[in-house]
């Protein structure tokens, strides 16, 4: 049998069109394997709606690294990130409190209800951006491998160790609380006002099973900042064209660099021989070979499904299952007919054309969470709502809007069991647009078409098990050398040339595309591929 | 003090930032907001309006016309069609250039050039013996220049008369807005899909009111020079008095410039009857020009360990910056960076720069001042093509 591809990719999320790409770049022959009709995984935009481009799952990018989008020049392939410079906070009280439009005034709105907060505010950013810059080289990097006494690993323990070493014991405590506090406590030891701790905790517990108050949630937050670092150069913002565009353009790189991508191509299982990955087999029956397999799946669809408990020890396939994956969040995407008009701030403005976040106060997030808590859906949810066609005409006919809101929680294993979600899919989307009417009067009538996506969607769609969207939770015990089991934390697994290239590796989840680089880098050092 | 130019009255409503200069005698926004990254993204990814009234414009008419703008401009305008834009610059007798604008050809006998400064006495002095007739018309025509991938969806929703599938790239043609006759040319200094609008100053304010009222759909935004310097960095267009400056306004020589050494070259057209600085110009084509305006672009990963070296994230201003600084190679002085901006489509620091035309190749690696924490250190640039940014839908039909 001829060996036909150096590297076969299982799944076009943007990580494995990243490792693609630096793989490609590096003279490799590669292929990649897309189960659905598009590529892009989670980040994808689709017309569900004649008319109208929804950014189906995720919607906003912000932690996109810098050097990827230079490395495989995104920008000549397609990719441009529009602003989203304001943060507007609704509360059911009428009151509201927008963010962003300048220093000052974000001074003066955030005075409204605390002055004291108002001047913490530009401090408690200084000292993220701060700690975000200190962790950027971790973040960056592979996570080093505490069981190994390689002279590379010892190293780079050696290299984070003088990070935190240089950065001295204020951000040593500051870290440590970071890594073990609830974001409401986190931030309620910076600020007094509800006002502005609840919405703020509320991007604490984006993507896990936990609640505002509950520990290791402030480690969450950083990840939010993390985007934020690089100033005016930063990543965070509206992709043009839905999210999917920076699929697209990535794949458009990977396929100038000479990247074959198939899609319609689903893979059954990784073809395994001894102990050792030799290609794929596809569902028609296909078998593809290779020097190497990179799953860009999750790590339980990676290990349970594509590769077989039989192929695995059992303490690893123990470690893997509980490896949390346990989704939490829906997706409401709609057509709209004209902008919503807030009771609280009517009419359109600079507060339509940022992010809109619902979490009105913290007994409200942790409401929503008891209802998950018990496998129910949030009646009354977190919400972060944004409207892309504000500043992206090209997402919806003249005149009229597309809003995508992400819901929390709406728990996979409903008390019903996750099979459940079909019969109570339009009963949550009414709940979403409940909350959204009580704010914005009028809101429903504007609506031309409602696109409810459960956990349990996101995993028949888009292949995120149990709709998990971080591929696994970005909760501390999940993360770095952990991540997502010990001693498997470097994009290897137990299976001799098989690899992982997703979210579910350091240092995880959101349009990020380290993972997919580092996994590469890993690859083409050891010559793997 | 600067006057209000006839879209004022509906421009300083919209103008919540309070951010004016002086344009040519004129008000003229900054921007509208405190932030004007929307406005950028406008002229970008929708359509950006801008009042571009305090260009200089000059109507040059009689049977001489063609002739007497061919010997003033480098540009031969005999052979420019009726209805067609010519981007030119005029030069001195020693091919130095003057200044930059662009000419339409109205009818046979009838142009219109645009300047970034007052060019009457340049125009009457050299148009003795012509049989033409020259009206200044800078304070009587208004014109918005409507920018942006989404421009002419705007335009075809509230311009009639006017085939826009056959208004090609520098075409120029007369249509109507509402009542208001107004010329629309396919032009700008966006780099982008663009539209300038021109009309007199009575129809100003309906003319303004029909764009935006059609642009409600298309996301426009009327934008302000802070957007505009940004994207003109981008498409690589210079501008007089930041990029190069006017011959007769240079107390020393090195400062004056030939148009092949501002990047005006393609402009120049030889080889017909003399014109302006034709024989200097004809001699420096051949010999070669001493300098080249080039596109510049900053090593990131060195900007970025410059900045680490004082425990810094990188930083550069929000905004287009015209501070002149010194171009090294090896460490001697090979030229200027006139123009940066940081590029949010290309996510990558740009700058315009004259250097030696030994060291004007693309992938040349230079260095440009930056300064850091008050230090003046230099990070490593490379010489790339021009202009930065370029779309398709610029030029397609």
């Amino acid at each position: 049998m001829t060996r036909k591809y150096d590297a076969i990719i299982v799944g076009a999320g943007h990580n494995g069109l990243v490792c693609a790409a630096y793989l490609a770049k590096a003279g490799k022959k590669v292929l990649v394997l897309e189960r659905r009709h598009l590529v892009g995984g989670a980040a994808v935009s689709e017309q569900i709606f004649p008319g109208f481009t929804f950014s189906s799952c995720s919607y906003v990018v912000s932690l996109l690294r810098p050097k990827i989008i230079r490395d495989l020049e995104l920008t000549k392939h397609g990719l441009h990130i529009l602003p989203l410079e304001t943060t507007f906070n609704p509360y059911l009280d009428g009151t509201y409190l927008l963010r962003g439009v300048d220093a000052a005034s974000t001074r003066r709105e955030i005075s409204k209800f605390s002055k004291r907060d108002a001047e913490v505010a530009p401090l408690f950013s200084q000292a993220m951006a701060e700690l975000s810059r200190l962790i950027k080289p971790i973040i960056d990097s592979p996570a080093p491998d505490l069981g190994s006494l390689k002279p590379s690993n010892l190293f780079e323990l050696l290299r984070m160790g003088r990070i935190l070493k240089d950065a001295g014991d204020d951000w040593v405590a500051a870290n440590l609380k970071m890594m073990t506090m609830s974001a409401a406590d986190f931030l309620s030891e910076w600020f007094e006002s509800e006002k502005l701790i609840a919405p703020m905790a509320a991007s604490g517990i984006i993507g896990t099973f936990l609640g505002v108050r509950s520990p290791g949630t402030a480690y969450v937050l950083l990840h939010h900042y993390m985007g934020e670092i690089d100033g005016s150069f930063r990543a965070w913002g509206l992709p043009k064209g839905g999210t999917g565009s920076i699929s697209n353009a990535i794949a458009a790189s990977a396929r100038a660099l000479g990247v074959e991508i198939r899609t319609e191509a689903p893979v059954k299982h990784v073809l395994i021989k001894n102990g050792e990955a030799k290609g794929v087999v596809l569902e028609n029956g296909d078998e593809l070979h290779a020097a190497a397999v990179v799953s860009g799946a999750d790590p339980h669809r990676t290990f349970l499904n594509l590769v077989g408990e039989k192929e695995l020890e059992p303490d690893f396939v123990t470690q893997i299952k509980r490896f949390r994956m346990r989704g939490s969040s829906g997706k409401v995407n709609l057509a709209l007919d004209r902008l919503p008009s807030f009771k609280c701030l009517p009419g359109a403005g600079l507060h339509l054309q940022g992010d809109i976040t619902v979490a009105p106060g913290i007994d409200y997030l942790e409401r929503a969470y008891d209802d998950a808590k018990y496998g129910d859906f949030s009646k009354k949810p977190f919400m972060n709502i944004v409207l892309p066609s504000v500043t992206d005409p090209d997402v919806a006919p003249p005149g009229k809007h597309v809003m995508s809101v992400f819901v929390q929680y709406a728990p996979y294993h409903l008390k019903e069991g996750p099979d459940a979600w079909p019969s109570k899919r339009e009963a949550f989307g009414d709940a979403v647009c409940d909350v959204i009417e009580e704010l914005a009067p009028g809101f429903k009538s504007s609506i031309l078409h409602r696109h409810v996506l459960t956990p349990w969607d996101l995993e028949k769609t888009y292949g995120l098990t149990e709709g998990n969207i971080f591929h696994g939770e970005l909760s501390v015990e999940q993360l770095a050398f952990l991540r997502p089991a010990a001693g498997w934390a470097r994009y290897r697994t137990p299976v001799k040339k098989l690899w992982m290239c997703a979210a579910g590796t350091h240092p995880g989840g959101g349009i990020m595309g380290t993972p997919g680089a580092l996994c590469a880098s890993m690859m083409l050092s050891e010559g793997a591929a | 003090m600067p006057r209000p130019t006839p879209f004022h009255e509906r421009l300083a409503k919209l103008n919540e930032a309070y951010a004016w200069k002086e344009w040519s005698g004129y008000y003229a926004a900054c921007r509208y907001e405190t932030n004007h990254i929307y406005e950028y993204t406008a002229f970008r990814r929708s359509a950006g309006l801008l009042d571009v009234s305090p260009l200089f414009k000059y109507e040059v008419r009689g049977p001489d016309a063609a002739r007497f703008l061919a010997y003033v401009t480098v540009r031969d305008a005999t052979k420019l069609k009726v209805d067609r834009v010519g981007y030119c610059c005029w030069c001195d007798e020693r091919g130095k250039i003057i200044d930059d604008g662009t000419l339409t050809r109205l009818g046979d006998e009838h142009f219109l050039l645009t300047a970034a400064e007052p060019t009457w006495r340049w125009l009457s002095h050299l148009a003795r013996g012509f049989d033409v007739k020259l009206d200044d018309v800078s304070d009587r025509i208004a014109v918005l220049a409507l920018q942006g991938p989404k421009s002419r969806d705007v335009l075809k929703a509230c311009v009639q008369g006017i085939d826009f599938e056959t208004l090609t790239f520098f075409g120029s043609a007369n249509g109507r807005l509402g009542a208001a006759p107004v010329r629309v040319s396919r032009t700008g200094y966006t780099g982008d899909l663009g539209y300038e609008i021109w009309c007199d100053n009575a129809h100003a304010l309906p003319v303004f009111d029909a764009i935006t009222e059609a642009g409600r759909a298309y996301a426009l935004r009327v934008c302000g020079l802070d957007a505009l310097d940004m994207t003109r960095v981008e498409a690589g267009f210079i501008l007089l008095g930041v990029d190069y400056f006017s011959a007769p306004h240079c107390v020393r020589d090195e400062r004056r410039s030939t148009p092949f050494e501002v990047g005006l070259g393609f402009t120049v057209q030889l080889g017909r009857e003399p014109f302006m600085g034709s024989a200097a110009l004809e001699a420096e084509k051949k010999a070669g020009p001493k300098w080249e305006l080039v596109g510049l672009e900053t090593d990131w990963e060195d900007l970025e360990r410059l900045y680490d070296a004082y425990g810094l994230p990188p930083s550069l201003p929000g905004q287009a910056s015209r501070v002149a600084v010194p171009v090294y190679l090896e460490g001697h002085r090979v030229g200027q960076a006139t123009s940066h901006t940081w590029s949010p489509m290309l996510k990558r620091f740009i700058s315009l720069a004259t250097v030696r035309a030994d060291v004007a190749k693309p992938g040349t690696e230079l260095k440009v001042e930056h300064t850091v924490e008050y230090d003046r250190r230099a990070v490593k640039a490379r010489v790339v093509q021009k202009p930065f940014y370029d779309p398709e839908h610029k030029r397609k039909p």
